[in-house]
């Protein structure tokens, strides 16, 4: 007792649950006071009208639906699948013996992460026309936002794919080898579909990113009915002078990508207890 | 006609030699056990014999084809010659019917039906057959091991190559695995075990070779090799081997 009150003492008269309570309290109280001030200050009104106007999120369906997330999905879902068999030749370029194939790789990666992606979306969309006229690739926007978005994301997962293969132990091809499996046929039979089980989770995050990227597509010039969620609530916004819509698409964004990132965190999760 | 045969076999990584000019002739039928001190290049020896490494020199012949022949198709060779590992190295994606059924449907092109009585056969053989649906990490090392064999039996291969295949497993389970390699023995097959096992060596070898510092010192009956050996390194390693608490501090140094 003491030699408890001594320390107390010491450190100015309080206790750890008493400092710990205090720090606590603290930290509340800033926050209900911050939160007290907004609600004072804000111009609910105005904030309301502009970004929550029932009536106009109203409108927005079922278009929003129909064409706005319909069309981010299926540039995600395309470009995603145009990344994966990208993002997986690169990978097994990169470890190839063959030393141009793991030249070519490498700089691929190193350029396709240096450059903004914004810069690829105007380049398959302006650059490639101007550059091959009467070239078109095929599904027209819906072909170059696949290609763009494929381009960008096939450069991350090659480095994903590639840690991926190296993770599966040389005891494993060993094996595969000592049975009559040439190189290839124990990469495709006994490494890769390994290798693909750790990479699962970092790849549904990529897809979490690509889905935000394909926002990009606007950039390509896309139609009416071409256009993408981020594009439909600008457009919606700019005509009808309110913010509304790209709240709504933001919305839409988050009901996807939430849930993902959620998948993305449980598989992982389940891989380490696994692991262990 | 051998079943294998290595001539004058050197390996080198960098400047390390590994293995100074082996010569080794094995008949068919024959069961040789390989034993010698840790480092002295056993497993080389036999990663060697299927090309899992490449050999510096020398020439390494299996069921009369010529491995280190450039032209020769390796992956032809390979399927003659099985190869069981200390770590096991079963496929972790597939369960143990398909680990004994993969290499047979991918290499051998067998059909669905076919590979699958192979391979419920061999599993028979090893006695898992009632573990045909399991996933190896359920398995214990012994079993693991066990299916890693009849992974490479159902290959059929000519001859079985065994890398310290009880090395990795709790003692208990070892019994099961030697058994399985001694009845593969009485069957025929032609086998070379690196191994500590000494029992094993003793009732089942037809012949031990103890290699040393990447040579081959001495090799024989079992019965000469481990019961009176010539070489005084066969016998400081025997001495080891065979009781391991009589080993002095000073002796450990050498
Ligand atoms: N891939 C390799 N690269 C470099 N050195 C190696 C390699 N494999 C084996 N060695 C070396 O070769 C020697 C013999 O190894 P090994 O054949 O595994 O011996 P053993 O199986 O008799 O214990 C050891 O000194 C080992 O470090
Ligand atoms: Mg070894």
């Amino acid at each position: 007792m003491a030699a408890g009150s001594g320390t107390a003492a010491r450190r100015g008269g309080m206790t750890r649950r008493q400092r710990r309570r205090l720090v606590l309290g603290g930290e509340y109280g800033i926050f209900v006071i911050a939160v007290v001030l907004l609600v004072a200050l804000a111009d609910w009104r105005s904030l309301h009208e502009n970004f929550f106007n029932w009536s106009v999120a109203k409108g927005l369906f079922p278009d929003i639906i129909t064409v706005g997330l319909r069309n981010t999905v299926l540039y995600t879902v395309t470009g995603f699948a145009l990344g994966l068999a990208g993002g997986l030749l690169l990978a097994l370029m990169r470890l190839s013996s063959v030393l141009p194939y793991r030249w070519f790789a490498m700089a691929y990666i190193e350029v396709f992460r240096g450059v903004p992606a914004l810069l690829i979306f105007i380049f398959v969309g302006t650059g490639i026309p101007l550059a091959f006229p009467g070239s078109n690739l095929p599904g027209g926007v819906y072909g170059q936002a696949a290609v763009a978005l494929g381009l960008v994301s096939a450069a991350y997962m090659a480095e994903t794919i590639r840690a991926g293969i190296e993770a599966v132990p040389r005891g494993q091809t060993e094996a595969a080898r000592s049975l009559g499996m040439s190189q290839s046929r124990a990469m495709r039979t006994i490494v890769v579909p390994q290798a693909f089980r750790v990479v699962i989770p970092p790849l549904t995050n990529e897809l979490v990113l690509l889905f935000k990227d394909s926002s990009l597509a606007l950039f390509i010039g896309v139609s009416l009915t071409q256009r993408e969620l981020t594009k439909f609530g600008r457009d919606l916004a700019s005509q009808q002078g309110n913010t509304t819509p790209i709240v709504v698409a933001g919305i839409c964004y988050l009901l996807i990508t939430i849930p993902l990132g959620y998948l993305a965190r449980r598989l992982e999760e389940r891989q380490k207890r696994g692991r262990r | 006609m051998s079943a294998i045969e290595v001539k004058g076999l050197r390996k080198t990584f960098g400047t390390l030699e590994v293995l100074r000019g082996i010569d080794l002739d094995i008949e068919s039928g024959e069961v040789v056990c390989v034993i010698g001190p840790s480092g002295s290049g056993k497993s080389t020896l036999l990663r060697c014999v299927n090309l899992l490494e490449q050999p510096t020199a020398g020439r390494i012949a299996v069921d009369g084809v010529e491995l280190t022949d450039p032209d020769v198709d390796i992956d032809a060779a390979r399927r003659r010659i099985g190869m069981v590992f200390q770590s096991f190295n079963l496929f972790p994606h597939l369960t143990v019917l398909g680990n004994v059924m993969v290499a047979q449907r991918k290499v051998l092109k067998r059909d669905k039906a076919e590979a699958e009585r192979v391979a419920r056969a061999n599993l028979e053989r090893v006695g898992l057959a009632d573990k045909v649906d399991a996933y190896p990490e359920k398995l214990s090392g012994g079993q693991q091991q066990r299916v890693a064999i009849a992974r490479a039996l159902a290959m059929d291969p000519s001859v079985m190559l065994f890398d310290e295949p009880t090395s990795a497993l709790d003692p208990e389970l070892v019994g099961d695995v030697l058994g399985v390699m001694r009845s593969l023995a009485d069957e025929g097959m032609t086998m070379v075990v690196v191994t500590h096992e000494m029992s094993f060596a003793r009732e089942v070898a037809d012949r031990v070779v103890f290699m040393d510092e990447g040579a081959v010192v001495e090799q024989g009956p079992p019965a000469r090799v481990i019961a009176s050996p010539e070489h005084a390194r066969t016998r400081t390693f025997l001495a080891r081997v065979l009781d391991p608490a009589a080993a002095r501090v000073g002796e450990l140094e050498d």
